[in-house]
């Protein structure tokens, strides 16, 4: 039954390649988080504002992107767009399912962290003269920022996570990619994906580390 | 894209992919919220040091993508160990398990939602440790632990898209066969999305009214 011998020499020999494509992830994942923090503020706004077709679109964004896996919204972006003649590469349809996961669950938390500042912040802020926009830009917009900081470090981490996700659709530059060509070249299954599994968790710790260090500077007061 | 090449068969074929996904979610999250709540508890009665490995163990769940936990369970099962089971097998097992890493944490959640000098009460009153659990703690955690659990099982059922990877053939998988076949994209993505949407929605809906109305203030 055991007669399984482990080749973790064979597997380790490949870690440089592995971390390039660590540093691959890294970059998806942090412009996925980028423009999806962005988007999501834009989705909030949206939901604010009086319109309702603007408060559609960001209503239907947001329960989309909660509602169905991210795998499907990944090969929406890759498969689904493609049959109107547009056809992305892997690393960009990758971005685009994650950045449109991440807007949605972010625009979801900022809305949570809206309802905790009160209107007088805004109504002070007007009263000092400033406009609807600096308003809140100034007052609303960084303690909104400040009170979802956990659940973006969550959804950095998700984000991270789904990088592996790329894989489906061609991707494979990755980390979950290069593991799978060197996968399909040594057949050491087991090592290389417990070697990428093991990246994967120190990744994911230095940002939840990173991010509480972070929290504790600036939120000392 | 009214005119498809769409049996009646393929749709027989969707659905069946549909209730695979449905059955891997429905035992995944069975097995592993039993397993949560025996992980929480032993939790939050060991204190933070003591069940530190359990923490850590529970750790990896949460942080190694599902995937690559999929990929590592079946190449275990299958060439270290060199059991014959089936994909089905090792994806309930993987998701039983990383269900039951963040169901512990929301279980943890929930009892340390319950203030301390409740429980004390409880125990003065001469309650023993099981009827303050069953009596004090149940109730009050649920009210916490319930919506977010709920959360809990759509993501499982948004996640069990992945057990592709072990050869067991749900929605998402029974979708991509048919793209392969009929080449129509858009359309059958639009109805494997409608589906998840349709399971989701509502339930996560309830959970977002349990919440509010369960809230304290």
């Amino acid at each position: 039954m055991f007669d399984y011998t482990f080749q973790w020499k064979q597997a380790l020999a490949r870690l440089p390649k592995m971390l390039d494509g660590a540093v691959v992830t890294m970059e998806v994942a942090v412009l996925s988080m980028l423009l999806g923090i962005a988007l999501a503020i834009l989705l909030t706004l949206f939901r604010q504002s009086g319109s309702r077709p603007l408060k559609a679109i960001a209503t239907t964004w947001v329960e989309i992107a909660r509602n169905t896996p991210a795998l499907f919204q990944i090969y929406m972006a890759h498969f689904g767009i493609a049959s109107f003649g547009i056809h992305f590469s892997p690393f960009t349809s990758l971005l685009i399912g994650i950045t449109f996961n991440n807007a949605g669950y972010l625009a979801e938390n900022f809305r949570g962290a809206l309802k905790a500042i009160p209107d007088t912040q805004t109504r002070a802020g007007r009263s000092l003269g400033m406009t609807p926009v600096q308003s809140f830009r100034y007052i609303v917009m960084p303690q909104m920022l400040r009170i979802s900081f956990l659940p973006m470090t969550n959804q950095m981490v998700w984000a991270i996570l789904m990088t592996s996700l790329g894989v489906t659709v061609g991707m494979n530059m990755d980390l979950y990619g290069v593991t799978q060509d060197l996968n399909a070249l040594t057949f050491r299954t087991f090592e290389l994906f417990a070697i990428a599994g093991v990246i994967f968790y120190v990744i994911t710790k230095i940002i939840t580390l990173g991010a509480r260090l972070i929290a504790m500077r600036l939120f000392r007061y | 894209m009214f005119d498809t090449a769409l049996s009646a068969n393929d749709l027989i074929f969707l659905a069946k992919g549909a209730g695979i996904t449905i059955v891997v979610t429905a035992i995944s999250v069975a097995i592993g919220t039993v397993l949560g709540i025996l992980f929480g508890v032993i939790r939050v009665q060991l204190g933070a040091v003591l069940s530190a490995p359990l923490t850590f163990v529970l750790d990896i769940f949460r942080s190694v993508p599902l995937l690559i936990q999929l990929v590592l369970a079946n190449a275990f099962v299958g060439m270290v160990l060199q059991l014959q089971v089936s994909g089905f097998f090792v994806a309930c097992l993987v998701l039983s398990l990383y269900t039951s890493a963040y169901c512990a944490e929301i279980v943890r959640g929930g009892i340390d939602a319950v203030p301390a000098t409740t429980r004390r009460a409880a125990r003065s009153l001469g309650m023993s440790w099981g009827q303050d659990m069953r009596y004090i703690v149940l109730p009050l955690a649920t009210r916490v632990a319930l919506p977010s659990w709920i959360g809990l099982a759509l993501g499982v059922m948004k996640d069990s898209a992945l057990v592709y990877v072990v050869q067991v053939t749900e929605l998402l998988k029974s979708t991509q066969i048919l793209i392969t076949r009929l080449q129509e994209p858009m359309f059958l993505l639009l109805i494997c999305g409608a589906f998840y949407f349709i399971i989701s929605f509502p339930l996560a809906r309830f959970g977002g009214y349990l919440e509010k109305r369960w809230s304290n203030d």
